[in-house]
C-alpha cells in the first residue's frame, strides 16, 4: 500500500505564530495537480491584530543595531537557500516551470542578500553633516517611519513578496504584508523560513486573502505610518485613505522586480530624516555656547 | 529666624524702555498689487481684489489681487512654456547663475524687506531683520549651487526636474517660505506658480518684483496671491506636476486626498506639538531662555514652536519661578520697535482661534499665568501665556494653538516622558535640554520627530533639512535632502 502523503494547512503569520484567520473563512486554490489548498480569508480583525504585532515589535527592531539587522536579514537568506527545493517545487505547483522557478527562487534569495549589506550603509551614503552658518553641530540621518503595509505583487508572487518587504525591514521598520491572492503559497512558507531565521516576531507579518476586501483595512488604519502598493487597481483609494493621518504610500506597481529591485532608493521610501541641532562653543569667534 | 519671603522681579514698570522704531520710510508700498504672470504684472481676469490690512494698527496697506481658476491656468501655462522652452533647456551653470542674484538682490533690499514683513504680518523688526530675511536670501544662495550639481547629490541615478510645482506658504513666515520653496525648485530645473497667504501677500510681490529685476526668464515664477480657492485651483489643475504645502495638518490632508487620483506628487510641512524637555541637570538659565524662544518666537506662529513644556518634578519650582519671571520682561508691542520681543497676532482671526483655546484650557482646568503688560489698543494681541498643571488628555496639550501659549507638564523619569513627548499624532520637532552628552543622544534618538534641538531650540539654516514625522507631514525642505522632491530619479 502506498504511504498517503500528509498536506499542509496554510496559516497566516502574526506576531511570529501562526494562527489560522480569526474569522474561520478561507477561499479555495487549486493547485497545478487538482489539489485543493483551503487558503486563510483574512479579515479586518486579523489585520488590525497584525497591525498591534507590528507596531510592539517596531520598538525593539528600530532600535537594534544595524549590524544586528543585517546579520538577520542575511540568515533569512541562509534559510531560504536552504530550503530552495521546497520553494521551487511549490511555484511549480501553481503553474511555474522549472527554468522559471529556479530562477525565481535564486532571484529572491539574492534580494535578501542584496538589502543584508544596506542596513548599516544607507545612513553613511544619504545622511548628512550640515555646515550650517551658526555655531551649532548639525546632522540629519535616516530613521524608519514606523508600520509600513505592504499589498505584495500578484505576481512574481516570492520575488515581489521578497522585494517588497526586505527594504522596508533593512530600514528598521517592520510591517503587515498581503500576500499575492492566487499564489499564496510560497508567502506562508516564507513566513516559515522568517520564523526559523531569528527575525523577531511581529516585525513581519504575513496575511493572505483578498485585496478587495484588505486594502481598506491597510490604507485607513491610523496607526500604520506608510502603505506599499504594488498591485493597480486600488491606489487611488489608498492615496485618498492615507490622506486621514497623512501616511506615505509608495506606488511599485509596474516594476520588474528581477531588474529593478536592487535599488537603495526603495528604501529610503520608508524613511523618515531626522535632523539634531547642538551649540558648539565658540567657535569662530562665535559668542555664547547655549 | 527671617521669614522668608518670595521675591518677584517687577521690570516692566521700573524700567520702561524708549522706544526705537525702525523707519518704514525708506520701504515703498503701492496702491495696488497684481498678479505675476509670464513675466508681467496683470490684474485678475475679473478684477477681483482684496485687503492687506496690518495685524499691529489695522491700518490698509495695500490691494492685492485675488486669483480665479482663470488667472492660475495662465500662470500654469506660462509655467509649462517657460519649463518646455527656457528653464528646463538651460545649461545647470546658467540657472545657478539666475539664483544666485536672487539672493544678492535680497541682500542688497535686505532692510526693506525686513520693514514690509513686519508692517504686514506683525512679526518683531528684529526677527525679520535677523531671521527671516537674511535666511531666505541664504537659501536661495544655497540652492544655487547645487543646480549644477544634482548628480552628486543621487549617487547612481539621473535626475530630471518634476515639472511645474504648485506652491502654497502660510502666513507665519512668507518671504521665507517662499524661499524655501522657490530656491530648491529652480535649482532642481522646475519651474513654478507660487500662492502666497492671504493675510500676507506683500512682501512675496516684492519678491515678484525682485525676480522680474533679476531677469529671470517670464514663466519661470510666477506667483499669484488669493485665499483658498486660488490655492485650491492650484492643486487641482491637471498641468501641475508636484504640489509643495506648508500650513495646516487639516488642510494638508485635504491637498493629500485631492490629489489621490492623480500622478501628482506633494511635500506637506505641516503642523506641530513639539514637546521641549528640561532635565533637572540642566543648564537652568539658558533652558529658560530656550523655552521663551520656542514658545514666543514669532508669537508662537511657528509650525514647530515648543508648546509643550516638561520639566523634571524636582526642578519644577526653580524653572517656573524663573520663566514667570522672564515672562515678566518681554516687551510685547509695536512689531517696528527693536525693542519689542513680541509682535502682533497675525490676524483677528488667529487671534480668536487663540482665545477659544484660552478658554478651553481654563475649563479644562489647567492654571493660566500672563504676566502683567499693557497691550496696545489697536490691532491683535495676546499677552505670552502659561498654562500650569496642563495634562496630556487636555486639549490645549493635543492640539495645535499656533499662538504665544505654553502648556507645562512634570515629569519623573526618562521612559515616562518620552512616552509623553511622543503620544501626539504630530511629529514635527522637539527640544531637550540637559547637560548629559549620553542623555541627549537617548533622547534625541527616541523622540518621534524631524528636527530636535538639543539645548538649543528654533533654530533654521538653509544646508539643514526641516520636515516632519506622522500627520506633521512628509518630505523635507532644506540641505542635501530638500533637493529629492523636486526630481525625479532614473
Amino acid at each position: 500500500m502506498s504511504r498517503l502523503e500528509v498536506q499542509k494547512t496554510y496559516k497566516i503569520y502574526i506576531g511570529g505564530a501562526f494562527p489560522r484567520t480569526e474569522s474561520g473563512r478561507f477561499y479555495p486554490v487549486t493547485l497545478k495537480d487538482g489539489t485543493v489548498t483551503n487558503i486563510c480569508l483574512s479579515s479586518r480583525k486579523d489585520a488590525r491584530n497584525a497591525v498591534v504585532a507590528a507596531r510592539n515589535a517596531f520598538e525593539g527592531w528600530s532600535s537594534r543595531a544595524a549590524f544586528n539587522r543585517s546579520q538577520i536579514l542575511y540568515r533569512i537568506a541562509e534559510m531560504l537557500e536552504g530550503r530552495k527545493a521546497q520553494f521551487v517545487e511549490e511555484l511549480m505547483a501553481v503553474g511555474a516551470s522549472k527554468p522559471n522557478a529556479i530562477k525565481e527562487v535564486e532571484a529572491s534569495i539574492d534580494r535578501c542578500v542584496y538589502f543584508a549589506g544596506w542596513c548599516d550603509k544607507y545612513t553613511q551614503l544619504f545622511g548628512s553633516i550640515n555646515p550650517v552658518a551658526s555655531s551649532h553641530f548639525n546632522f540629519s540621518v535616516q530613521e524608519p517611519t514606523g508600520v509600513v503595509t505592504i499589498v505584495a505583487p500578484e505576481s512574481p508572487s516570492l520575488l515581489g513578496l521578497v522585494s517588497a518587504i526586505m527594504p522596508v525591514i533593512a530600514g528598521g521598520n517592520t510591517c503587515v504584508v498581503l500576500a499575492s491572492e492566487n499564489s499564496p503559497h510560497v508567502a506562508v512558507t516564507f513566513a516559515e523560513v522568517l520564523n526559523s531565521s531569528d527575525v523577531p516576531g511581529g516585525v513581519i507579518n504575513i496575511l493572505t486573502g483578498k485585496e478587495d476586501e484588505l486594502v481598506e483595512h491597510f490604507s485607513s488604519h491610523m496607526d500604520v505610518n506608510a502603505t506599499i502598493y504594488c498591485r493597480e487597481k486600488h491606489l487611488t483609494k489608498i492615496k485618498e485613505n492615507a490622506s486621514l493621518n497623512v501616511k506615505r504610500v509608495s506606488d511599485w506597481s509596474n516594476k520588474d522586480w528581477y531588474t529593478e529591485g536592487d535599488d537603495p532608493y526603495l528604501l529610503l521610501e520608508t524613511q523618515e530624516v531626522k535632523t539634531t541641532w547642538h551649540p558648539i562653543e565658540n567657535i569662530a569667534g562665535a559668542k555664547s555656547g547655549y | 529666624m527671617a521669614k522668608k519671603t518670595e521675591t518677584k522681579l517687577d521690570f516692566g514698570s521700573k524700567w520702561d524702555y524708549s522706544s526705537a522704531p525702525e523707519s518704514a520710510g525708506h520701504a515703498e508700498i503701492k496702491k495696488e498689487y497684481g498678479l505675476y504672470i509670464n513675466g508681467k504684472f496683470v490684474k485678475a481676469e475679473d478684477g477681483k481684489k482684496f485687503a492687506s490690512i496690518s495685524p499691529s494698527t489695522d491700518e490698509h496697506i495695500a490691494y492685492f489681487a485675488e486669483a480665479s481658476d482663470k488667472d492660475v491656468d495662465k500662470a500654469v501655462k506660462a509655467a509649462r512654456k517657460a519649463y518646455n522652452e527656457v528653464w528646463g533647456p538651460m545649461a545647470p551653470k546658467e540657472r545657478a547663475k539666475y539664483i544666485f542674484r536672487i539672493a544678492r538682490l535680497i541682500q542688497e533690499r535686505a532692510r526693506e524687506f525686513a520693514v514690509l514683513e513686519s508692517i504686514d504680518g506683525g512679526k518683531p523688526i528684529r526677527e525679520s531683520r535677523d531671521v527671516d530675511v537674511p535666511i531666505a536670501a541664504n537659501h536661495f544662495f544655497y540652492y544655487a549651487g547645487w543646480a549644477d550639481k544634482l548628480e552628486y547629490a543621487f549617487p547612481g541615478k539621473t535626475a530630471k526636474p518634476v515639472g511645474v510645482a504648485g506652491q502654497i506658504i502660510p502666513w507665519n513666515f512668507p518671504l521665507l517660505m517662499a524661499a524655501w520653496k522657490l530656491a530648491p525648485a529652480l535649482a532642481c530645473g522646475n519651474t513654478v506658480v507660487l500662492k502666497p497667504a492671504e493675510t500676507t501677500p506683500l512682501t512675496a510681490m516684492k519678491l515678484a518684483e525682485l525676480i522680474h529685476d533679476s531677469g529671470l526668464p517670464a514663466g519661470v515664477v510666477n506667483i499669484v496671491t488669493g485665499a483658498g480657492a486660488t490655492g485650491a485651483a492650484i492643486v487641482n489643475h491637471p498641468d501641475v506636476d508636484k504640489v509643495a504645502f506648508t500650513g495646516s495638518t487639516g488642510v494638508g490632508k485635504i491637498i493629500q486626498k485631492a490629489i489621490a487620483g492623480t500622478n501628482k506628487t506633494a511635500t506637506l510641512e505641516l503642523g506641530g506639538k513639539a514637546a521641549n524637555i528640561i532635565f533637572d541637570d540642566a543648564p537652568i538659565d539658558q533652558a529658560v531662555e530656550g523655552i521663551i524662544n520656542g514658545i514666543f518666537f514669532n508669537q508662537g506662529h511657528v509650525c514647530c514652536a515648543g508648546s509643550r513644556l516638561f520639566v523634571q518634578e524636582n526642578v519644577k519650582d526653580i524653572v517656573i519661578k524663573k520663566l514667570k519671571d522672564r515672562l515678566s520682561t518681554l516687551i510685547v508691542g509695536d512689531p517696528m520697535d527693536k525693542n519689542t520681543d513680541v509682535g502682533a497676532i497675525n490676524s483677528k482671526e488667529q487671534l480668536d482661534t487663540i482665545n477659544k483655546y484660552l478658554k478651553i484650557g481654563v475649563e479644562e482646568g489647567a492654571e493660566i499665568y500672563q504676566p502683567n503688560c499693557t497691550l496696545p489698543k489697536k490691532g491683535n494681541w495676546c499677552k505670552p501665556t502659561l498654562f500650569l498643571e496642563a495634562s496630556q488628555s487636555h486639549r490645549i496639550v493635543q492640539e495645535e494653538i499656533f499662538g504665544p501659549v505654553l502648556t507645562v507638564q512634570t515629569f519623573r523619569t526618562i521612559d515616562e516622558v518620552i512616552d509623553k513627548a511622543n503620544n501626539t499624532p504630530f511629529g514635527l520637532s522637539a527640544g531637550v535640554w540637559t547637560d548629559k552628552g549620553s542623555k541627549i543622544f537617548n533622547l534625541t534618538t527616541k523622540l518621534r520627530a524631524g528636527v530636535i534641538w538639543a539645548n538649543t531650540f528654533n533654530k533654521f539654516d538653509p544646508t539643514s533639512p526641516f520636515g516632519g514625522y506622522k500627520e506633521s507631514g512628509y518630505g523635507r525642505e532644506g540641505g542635501l535632502q530638500g533637493l529629492s522632491p523636486y526630481v525625479k530619479l532614473s
